[in-house]
């Protein structure tokens, strides 16, 4: 038999209550909680650099290039899940040669073009670009020949140059700040604008997927600092990582404030649907959206990281709260994509019962491969950090002031 | 005219100006109107609907059986594009939905005669929405309306993203496990452009069903709907549904 239809009839017994008969089959399974997650990162990954690039706030400047990188890395990685999870991949480009323009989904492509090409690259480029030209000049054999290709032909490093380099990749900043916005509050809205689901139809979602972006990116790039300071056994500097936990803080707060927000707004309106959601959050998604996202990674976090402005221990104690609250808000952000993306097709459009997810461990769509992904980006980032190291970078900005 | 020069710019200028305006408000003219009376179709010619008779459905499952062997729907139980549903309300006013395989094999009452208030039958399918959002999100275009206002998907254009059957309020979509692409109630196309009526409507020993064009003022559905006070599901949602059902209980999602 075919396995889909073995998980089905096994799905079957699990069904609660009434389902419309098609809706055993859940159909964006967990690499479309990977879209969302990935693409997150890669916006919150990158807000955080703007806040050393635009708002100036100096103190973050040790991740500037690390969260560039970790951004790129995982931008690279976004559409993969998308594509994996067609039925028909082959065809997936027609999305971008006749994008039905009603939809939220087909402008997916532009977007991501725009934000990797025009953002993400050409910021990076215009960032690397002097090092590119120092490194091919330093290296021998094949790695002169890949920095020479790096700098695409253009090696000038005069002053004037660098200064030039500078003016345009902190233009590209700015355009990219609202990119980041765009390209993870248009996902938020592709669930969002779904009125016949109203797990997933409200107009706060593409303002809870940014704050969750960011939430989410700024504590992978705590983290990976972290990780990367220990692999080359140097001390992270607290001054980074204390305002790079502050600023978790702040958007832990407006998460949580309007996330909040949406759920007591859906209990006090108390619609049709009410009742099933409510089923849905005591029940199927208790432990994911209670214990995992609300608790774990959103009340925890919210508490140590505030304690630690009013009271600071030593800096070992300090550092250890870090780690535990990007990995715990990391894990609390896979749950919230989990809850949205899963929770919203546990129960049935009738709202009178619930189907059930059975992941699978192979196949396409299985843990195995998401497992897969979810390292794949850390791979890309390993060979980055090889390839363009940030602490090897004389940074140009400080030349030119020099 | 001083200055011709000036005004025939300023007039090409209008022109184009206008001529992008309407274009790109186009797609939004859906906005501007509500829910309006069924046979509203400025295109002319024919313009598709049913009707359901929920007071004559008996539960057979005829139609559902019909529709699957009509359309090579797969016969397992997870993929139908015409179902029935038995709806049983208690007296103390639980509501009980059942549909094992879609009605298919009929209907037993599970609910103790003594503890049931009212129960019915409520045959489903595409209800061919003329504000319809699946054909909205589809991000290739691949699920269209057809110019007789029937909801149809092109399946060698489906990529399979399974937008449309998340936006499908009503549950009519499900993916083709030997094709690979989205499926769903075609209203038997294939007969009605030949003066045929679809399947589940032909089998229908009751004539619960009333398929009909509603631009035909003296037609069937149009007589239909005059002489019943019909529904469509979900009103709130303004999708244009076209499946009129007659004695819809609220309880019916």
């Amino acid at each position: 038999m075919d396995p889909l239809i073995q998980n089905l009839y096994g799905v079957l017994t699990q069904v609660q209550g009434f389902i419309y008969p098609n809706e055993a089959e859940l159909h964006w399974s967990l690499l479309i909680v990977l879209y969302p997650y990935i693409t997150g990162l890669v916006a919150g990954a990158f807000i955080l650099a703007s806040l050393e690039r635009v708002f100036k706030v100096k103190a973050v400047k040790p991740t500037y290039h690390l969260a560039l990188l970790t951004a790129l890395a995982f931008l690279i990685c976004a559409p993969i899940p998308l594509n994996a999870h067609l039925t028909q991949p082959i065809r997936a480009y027609e999305i971008m040669i006749t994008p039905h323009l009603t939809s939220a989904m087909a402008v997916f492509g532009f977007v991501y073009m725009w934000y990797l090409m025009v953002v993400l690259l050409l910021e990076i480029w215009f960032d690397y670009r002097r090092d590119f030209v120092v490194w091919s000049n330093e290296k021998t054999g094949i790695m002169k020949w890949i920095y020479k290709i790096l700098t695409l032909g253009v090696t000038d490093i005069s002053e004037n140059a660098l200064k030039w380099d500078d003016k345009l990749g902190r233009f590209i900043t700015i355009i990219g700040i609202p990119s980041a916005f765009f390209l993870h509050g248009y996902v938020g809205f592709i669930f969002g604008s779904i009125k016949a689901n109203p797990w997933w139809s409200t107009v706060l979602m593409p303002v809870i997927f940014i704050f969750s972006a960011m939430v989410s990116g700024i504590a992978l790039v705590m983290l990976l600092y972290m990780l990367i300071s220990l692999l080359r056994r140097v001390s992270a500097n607290m001054e980074c990582l204390d305002t790079i936990g502050r600023y978790l803080l702040y958007a832990l707060i407006l998460d949580f404030s309007l996330e909040a927000l949406d759920q007591i707004h859906r209990f006090y309106e108390a619609e049709e649907s009410f009742e099933i959601i409510s089923l849905l959050m005591s029940g199927k998604l208790y432990i994911t959206l209670i214990v995992v996202q609300i608790l774990l990674g959103t009340v925890v976090p919210l508490v140590t990281l505030g304690l630690l402005q009013v009271y600071k221990p030593s800096e070992q104690k300090r550092r250890l709260i870090y780690w535990m609250d990007s990995a715990l808000v990391l894990i609390g952000i896979f749950a919230m994509r989990w809850n949205v993306v899963i929770g919203g097709q546990l129960f049935s459009k009738s709202f009178y019962g619930f189907t059930a997810y059975k992941i699978e461990l192979i196949g396409r769509e299985g843990f195995l491969v998401a497992s897969g992904l979810v390292v794949l980006p850390f791979i890309i980032l390993g060979f980055l950090l090889w390839l363009m190291p940030p602490w090897r970078k004389e940074d140009g900005r400080e030349y030119l002031k020099a | 005219m001083k200055n011709p020069r000036r005004n025939f710019l300023k007039t090409i200028a209008t022109i184009t100006g206008g001529a992008i305006a309407a274009s790109v408000a186009e797609p939004f003219n859906a906005l501007l109107y509500a829910s309006s009376f069924p046979g509203k179709n400025v295109k002319g010619g024919s313009w598709y609907g049913m009707g359901i008779d929920i007071d004559k459905c008996i539960g057979c499952g005829r139609c559902a059986d019909a529709c699957k062997k009509e359309n090579n729907v797969p016969r397992e139980p997870f993929f139908f594009r015409s179902w029935v549903e038995q709806y049983t309300i208690k007296n103390d006013g639980e509501v009980k939905v059942e549909s094992p395989n879609g009605g298919i094999d009929g209907f037993k009452q599970s609910v103790p005669d003594e503890e049931v208030f009212k129960s019915f039958f409520v045959p489903k399918m595409c209800n061919h929405c003329y504000k319809s959002p699946c054909v909205q999100v589809c991000p290739v275009g691949a699920t269209f309306e057809t110019r007789d206002g029937v909801v149809l998907v092109d399946d060698k254009y489906c990529i399979g993203c399974r937008y449309c059957v998340q936006a499908c309020p009503y549950g009519c979509r499900y993916i083709h496990p030997q094709r690979k692409v989205v499926d769903k109630c075609t209203l038997c196309y294939h007969r009605i452009t030949k003066g045929m009526t679809p399947a589940c409507v032909e089998v229908c020993p009751n004539g619960a069903r009333i398929f009909g064009d509603l631009n035909d003022k003296n037609g069937a559905l149009i007589k239909f709907l005059k002489e019943h006070t019909c529904l469509v599901l979900r009103p709130h949602l303004n999708t244009g549904a076209k499946v009129y059902y007659n004695s819809l209980s609220t309880e019916v999602r």
